[in-house]
C-alpha cells in the first residue's frame, strides 16, 4: 500500500494554544501600557522600548546561534522581555542602558540557563537589579525623573520639599522627617503631614490611577496597566491568584503597618496605585516560567512577593520592593513547587 | 436545578460527534477474510483449539481459556481455518492471530437459547454464559468480564454504573446502542444486578445525549429502580475513576480497584454483549464501530464483524480508499491508537475508527514553559510536566516519587500543552518501565 501513515503516541488532538500565541497576547497586553509611555514621556521612552526590544530579539537569536539550537525568536518571548526591560527604566536613562539591560536579561538570565522555559528568575527583573546595582543613580536615586505630561513627579505640591517619586518622597524625605520629629521643625513637620494629607485623597488616587505621577516608564498608569491585565485574565494566561494575592498582601500590610504615625493608618490607594506593583502583579509576578506551577504555590509566592514588597518599602534600603519582593520569590518556586504537590486523587 | 455531576479537573476538545449521532447503525457485509488475534484481553491468552484446513461456524470455539481470567475466542465467519501464524495486532507489534477464510455462507453454531427463562439461571451459571461467550470490557480495558464481575467475598459491591458518558471525542457506537438497544441494555442491567445484588445502579450518560438520557429515563420509570443521571460533558467523564468520583464522591484508593470503595462500572457495549450471552447463547463476534474523522465521506455507525480489516471497513462504507489520509487511529482521538497499517483487524476492544486526513496536528514538542494548565487538568492531580522531564531524563526514582504509576493516560495534559509536549508518551515511558522495574522486583 502506497499510503504512509502517521503513527504517534495519544492524544491526537490539541488546543490551537501555543508558545507564540500566549507571547504574542502579552505583547498585546503590553501595548496600552506602552503607548502611554510614549504619550506621557515623549519619544524617547518609545526609542527606549524599540532599542530594548530589538536588543533582546538579537541577543537571543545570537545565543542560540552560539549554542546551536533552533532559533526561536519569532516565538515572541525575547520581545515581552525586552517590552518589560525598557518599562523599568526612566525616561531619562540613556538608550545604551535599554540595550544593555535587555542584552543581559537573554544572555546571561535566560540563555545560559537554557533558553525559555529553563531560567529561574524573571529575565527583564533580573536584568533591571543588575541595572540598579551597576548605574544607581540613573536608576534610582536620581531625583531627576522626568515627571509625566500633564503631571509632576510627585503629584502633590511641595514646599521646601526636593520632588521625587512618591515612594522617594516617603521614604527618603517624610518618613525621616517623622522618624527624627525632635530634631526638625515644626514648620517640616507640618510640611510632611500636608504631603501626607495630599497623598490619602481620592484627586491624588486619581492621579495615580489615569498616570499624572512620576515613576519609571511603563508604570505610570495603573489603569492602561490593568487593562492590559484583563486582557491575560481572560484568556487565562495569568492566573487570578497571583495579581489578587499580591495587590492583597500589600494592601494589608499597607494599612497595617503603612502609616508613619501608628499601626491600622496607612495608605492603602497609595501604596497598592504608585511604584511598580500593577505592572509587577499583572506582568512579571505572573510570569509563568519564574512562578510555581500549583494553584496552591501561586498563592504562596503571589502572599510571598507582597510581604517582601512591603517590608522594602517599609523597612528596607530602597524606596521600592516590587523587583526584590520578585525575584526572591523566583528563588523560592522550586521549594514552593515541592512543598505544594497536590494530594493526588486516591492518595493516602 | 441540581450542580451538574462531575470530576475536577478535565478538558473540552471539540465533540466531533455530529456527523455520526443520528446515523443508525448498519450491519456491513461479511468480510472473505478475518484475522483474530489471541490475545484481545487482559490476562491469560487463550490456547487454539484448531488447526489450518478445520472448518469453523460462526461462533465455534477457535481457542479455549487457559484460566480464570482467560476467555474463549469464537470465530467470527463461517468458513476454513487458513492458519495459525504472526499477524500485526492494531498496537503494531505482532502477535498469534487465527486467519479464516469466509465461505459467505453465514452458518452459526447452534445457539443455546434462553430467552426468558435466565432468571432461573443461578449467578454462577450466568457467569459461565458470561466467560462462554468471551466478553470482555468493551470500552477498551478489555479485561474478562466474568472476573470483574466475581469480586472477593470481603469486596461487597453497593453500587453497578453503566457507564454511557462516552466521552471520547467522535464516537457515538455507544450512544446508538442505548437509543437502538434500550430494552436489551436495561434488560442487560437487570442481569449484573442480580450477578452483584448490589442496592444502588445508576445509569451515566453525558448531557449531550439528551435523547439518550429522555429514553433510557422514560424506560427506567417502568422497569425498576434505575437512576438515570446526566454528566457534565467533560473529557474524560467516561474514565472509570472520574466516573465514581462523579457520582458517588469516593476516590478509588491509588493502585487500587473500584470495587474497594464498593462500586463496578461497566460500558454499554459490554451490558450488550451479556445480554445477547445470557439470553441467546451468542458470543461475542461482532462489535459496533464509529467510522469517522475528516477523512471519511460516508461516517457512520457500522456493526462489523471481529477480525474484520480496517482496510476492509473502509472500503466496504467508502467504496474506495480516502485520498489523503494522514492518521488512521482505533478508538477515539484522546486515548485511541494510531495504527501502523490498515491491515489490522477490529478487535474486541475497538469501539472505533477516526481516520484524520493530512495534514494531522502534531505535537512539536518545545521546552516546558510551566503554564501549569497540565497541573490544573490532570484528573489525578498530578504534575504531568514534571514527570514528563523526570522520564525524558529516565529519573525513574522521581517517576516513582511523583505516582508516575496513578496516570490513567487520559490525554487531558497532552491536548492542553501550549508547547506541544509529547506529555503522555514520556509519562507512559516512565510508567512502564517503573512497573516493570516493579515486576522484576516481585520475582
Amino acid at each position: 500500500m502506497a499510503m504512509t501513515l502517521k503513527v504517534s503516541s495519544s492524544p491526537h488532538i490539541f488546543t490551537n494554544e501555543s508558545i507564540p500565541r500566549i507571547m504574542l497576547t502579552v505583547v498585546i497586553s503590553l501595548v496600552p501600557a506602552a503607548v502611554g509611555a510614549v504619550y506621557f514621556f515623549g519619544a524617547h521612552a518609545l526609542v527606549l522600548i524599540v532599542l530594548a526590544v530589538a536588543s533582546a530579539v538579537g541577543t537571543e537569536a545570537l545565543c542560540q546561534k552560539l549554542r546551536g539550537v533552533p532559533v526561536t525568536v519569532n516565538n515572541c518571548s525575547a520581545v515581552v522581555t525586552g517590552i518589560l526591560l525598557a518599562f523599568n527604566l526612566p525616561a531619562n536613562a540613556p538608550w545604551w542602558m535599554a540595550v544593555l539591560g535587555s542584552a543581559f536579561a537573554i544572555a546571561i538570565v535566560k540563555e545560559l540557563f537554557g533558553g525559555i522555559g529553563y531560567n529561574i528568575w524573571n529575565p527583564a527583573l533580573a536584568a533591571r537589579a543588575f541595572l540598579l546595582a551597576s548605574w544607581p543613580t540613573t536608576m534610582i536615586s536620581s531625583t531627576e525623573f522626568p515627571a509625566p505630561r500633564g503631571g509632576s513627579l510627585s503629584g502633590v505640591e511641595l514646599d521646601g520639599i526636593t520632588q521625587a517619586t512618591p515612594l522617594q518622597l516617603i521614604k527618603n524625605t517624610i518618613i525621616p522627617i517623622f522618624e527624627k520629629a525632635e530634631s526638625v521643625s515644626a514648620a517640616q513637620v507640618e510640611s510632611a503631614r500636608r504631603v501626607l494629607e495630599q497623598m490619602a485623597n481620592a484627586d491624588y488616587y486619581g492621579a495615580l490611577f489615569w498616570g499624572r505621577v512620576g515613576g519609571v516608564i511603563g508604570e505610570t498608569s495603573a489603569a492602561l496597566l490593568i487593562l492590559g491585565g484583563i486582557l491575560l485574565l481572560t484568556r487565562s494566561y495569568i492566573d487570578w491568584r497571583v495579581p489578587v494575592g499580591y495587590i492583597g498582601t500589600v494592601a494589608v500590610l499597607a494599612w497595617v503597618f503603612g502609616g508613619p504615625e501608628g499601626y491600622f493608618t496607612g495608605n492603602v490607594g497609595f501604596h497598592v496605585l504608585s511604584g511598580g506593583l500593577l505592572l509587577g502583579a499583572f506582568f512579571m509576578a505572573t510570569d509563568m516560567v519564574t512562578s510555581p506551577i500549583t494553584r496552591k504555590g501561586k498563592w504562596i509566592f503571589a502572599v510571598g512577593c507582597g510581604i517582601f514588597t512591603m517590608l522594602i518599602r517599609l523597612k528596607g534600603g530602597y524606596p521600592e520592593g516590587v523587583s526584590y519582593a520578585i525575584l526572591l520569590m523566583n528563588t523560592a518556586t522550586p521549594l514552593i513547587d515541592l512543598y505544594t504537590k497536590p494530594k493526588i486523587y486516591g492518595g493516602s | 436545578m441540581f450542580k451538574e455531576a462531575t470530576f475536577k479537573g478535565g478538558v473540552h476538545p471539540p465533540e466531533s460527534k455530529a456527523a455520526t449521532s443520528d446515523k443508525p447503525i448498519k450491519t456491513l457485509g461479511l468480510p472473505d477474510n478475518v484475522i483474530l488475534p489471541l490475545q484481545q484481553h487482559i490476562g491469560a491468552p487463550p490456547e487454539v483449539t484448531i488447526e489450518p484446513g478445520d472448518k469453523v461456524k460462526v461462533g465455534s470455539v477457535i481457542a479455549k481459556p487457559t484460566g480464570f481470567v482467560s476467555v474463549p475466542l469464537h470465530s467470527s465467519v463461517s468458513g476454513e481455518v487458513k492458519s495459525i501464524s504472526d499477524q500485526i495486532h492494531p498496537t503494531g507489534v505482532r502477535m498469534q492471530a487465527v486467519t479464516i477464510e469466509s465461505d459467505g455462507e453465514d452458518t452459526w453454531e447452534e445457539l443455546k437459547i434462553e430467552s426468558g427463562t435466565h432468571n432461573e439461571l443461578s449467578v454462577d451459571e450466568l457467569k459461565q454464559k458470561i466467560q462462554d461467550a468471551g466478553i470482555v470490557g468493551l470500552g477498551g480495558a478489555a479485561f474478562p468480564t466474568h472476573v470483574k464481575l466475581s469480586p472477593p467475598a470481603g469486596k461487597p459491591i453497593d453500587t453497578f454504573i453503566l457507564n454511557g458518558a462516552e466521552c471520547e471525542p467522535y464516537l457515538t457506537a455507544d450512544h446508538r446502542q442505548m437509543l437502538e438497544r434500550k430494552k436489551e441494555l436495561i434488560e442487560g442491567v437487570k442481569m449484573i444486578v442480580r450477578i452483584l445484588g448490589n442496592e444502588r445502579t445508576i445509569i451515566a450518560i453525558e448531557r449531550n445525549k439528551p435523547d439518550a438520557i429522555e429514553t433510557l429515563e422514560k424506560l427506567c420509570r417502568k422497569e425498576g429502580n434505575f437512576e438515570v443521571l446526566g454528566l457534565k460533558t467533560k473529557y474524560p467523564q467516561g474514565g472509570e475513576k472520574q466516573l465514581i468520583e462523579a457520582l458517588t464522591g469516593r476516590e478509588v484508593p491509588s493502585g487500587g480497584l473500584p470495587m474497594d470503595v464498593g462500586c463496578l462500572v461497566q460500558n454499554v457495549s459490554t451490558v450488550l454483549a451479556v445480554y445477547e450471552a445470557v439470553t441467546e447463547g451468542r458470543p461475542l463476534i461482532e462489535k459496533v464501530v464509529t467510522l469517522t474523522g475528516s477523512a471519511v465521506a460516508n461516517p457512520g455507525n457500522y456493526k462489523v464483524r471481529l477480525g474484520t480489516m480496517v482496510e476492509e471497513v473502509i472500503k466496504q462504507v467508502e467504496g474506495e480508499m480516502p485520498g489523503n489520509l494522514g492518521k488512521a487511529i482505533m478508538g477515539g482521538p484522546m486515548m485511541g491508537i494510531a495504527l501502523p497499517s490498515l491491515d489490522v483487524p477490529v478487535i474486541k476492544g475497538t469501539n472505533g475508527l477516526v481516520l484524520l486526513s493530512d495534514p494531522v496536528p502534531v505535537a512539536i514538542h518545545q521546552p516546558c514553559i510551566r503554564c501549569g494548565s497540565c497541573v490544573d487538568t490532570c484528573p489525578v492531580r498530578l504534575i504531568p510536566c514534571e514527570l514528563a522531564l523526570f522520564a525524558e531524563n529516565e529519573r525513574w526514582d522521581k517517576c516513582r516519587e511523583y505516582s508516575v504509576k496513578d496516570c490513567i493516560e487520559c490525554g487531558a495534559c497532552g491536548y492542553l500543552c501550549p508547547a506541544g509536549r509529547n506529555l503522555v508518551q514520556l509519562i507512559r515511558y516512565g510508567k512502564y518501565t517503573v512497573i516493570s522495574e516493579d515486576q522484576k522486583k516481585n520475582k
